[in-house]
């Protein structure tokens, strides 16, 4: 498992190729990639910057990887998402599941990436022509990740 | 007793300042009394911090309800949303 928040950009198929190569099991690698658009909330976009709680990142993101660990077959996994100033098609996030099928790679994947928007500690400030603005956070995100939530008869 | 407040994003903007450590008076012991003792500084507190404002939590690093309970040393963070991703 590689969890990393980091201000370079990362390499998609070199780390793809990383949670495979050393394990024969591996038969499906599901990937995710996060893009700065130039545009969001009909305003263009010229620059954003990513905030984080450093420390709480990195635990939030192990937490929700070990969440999928308990539900899907994830063999390995790697996270990346970076911070600090980033313009339109700058690679945002990362999110890469080694499993042995494709069915537990997608639905792990999707699932942290869902989680990931609602519970790890990062804040979007875009640079628009009407000036810097925080990014809300969307209903649809909340909404993405509670489909998630195991059926009634598993909760505690 | 006293604990560490942490701010981000917007919150932390509005109230210029990003962390500070902050000795509680007797009887603010859960996350949501910090916030309402908080409040109680007037502005710019009172109107970032206020009741109606969507805020998330966490202490020493975990998300968590506002009724969850503090203790001396704790690192409590104030925080909009989060919009990463």
């Amino acid at each position: 498992m590689k969890i990393s928040v980091q201000r370079e950009d990362f390499d998609a198929g070199a780390e793809m190729r990383d949670v495979s190569r050393a394990n024969p099991k591996v038969g499906a690698v599901a990937s995710f990639v996060g893009l700065v658009r130039d545009v969001n909330d009909g305003a263009a976009v010229a620059q954003m910057t990513l905030e984080h709680y450093p420390g709480m990142t990195e635990k939030a993101i192990a937490g929700i990887v070990e969440q999928a660990k308990g539900r899907w077959d994830v063999i390995d996994c790697t996270v990346i998402h970076r911070h600090g100033t980033l313009s339109p098609t700058d690679q945002i996030v990362l999110v890469v599941v080694a499993s042995g099928h494709r069915g537990d790679a997608f639905a792990a994947c999707e699932f942290i990436m869902d989680y990931l928007k609602t519970r790890a500690p990062f804040w979007k400030k875009e640079q628009t022509p009407q000036g810097a603005r925080w990014v809300e956070s969307r209903e649809a995100d909340d909404k993405a990740a509670e489909r998630w939530q195991p059926p009634r008869k598993d909760v505690a | 007793m006293r604990v560490k407040v942490l701010f981000f994003a917007s919150l932390r903007e509005q109230l210029g300042t990003g962390a500070e450590e902050i000795e509680l008076p007797e009887g603010v012991a859960t996350v949501a009394g910090l916030r309402a003792h908080l409040v109680k500084r007037g502005e710019p507190w009172r109107k970032a911090l206020a009741e109606g404002r969507l805020l998330r939590a966490a202490v020493n690093q975990d998300m968590i309800k506002p009724g969850a309970a503090i203790k001396a040393g704790d690192e409590v963070a104030f925080f909009p949303p989060v919009t990463g991703g």
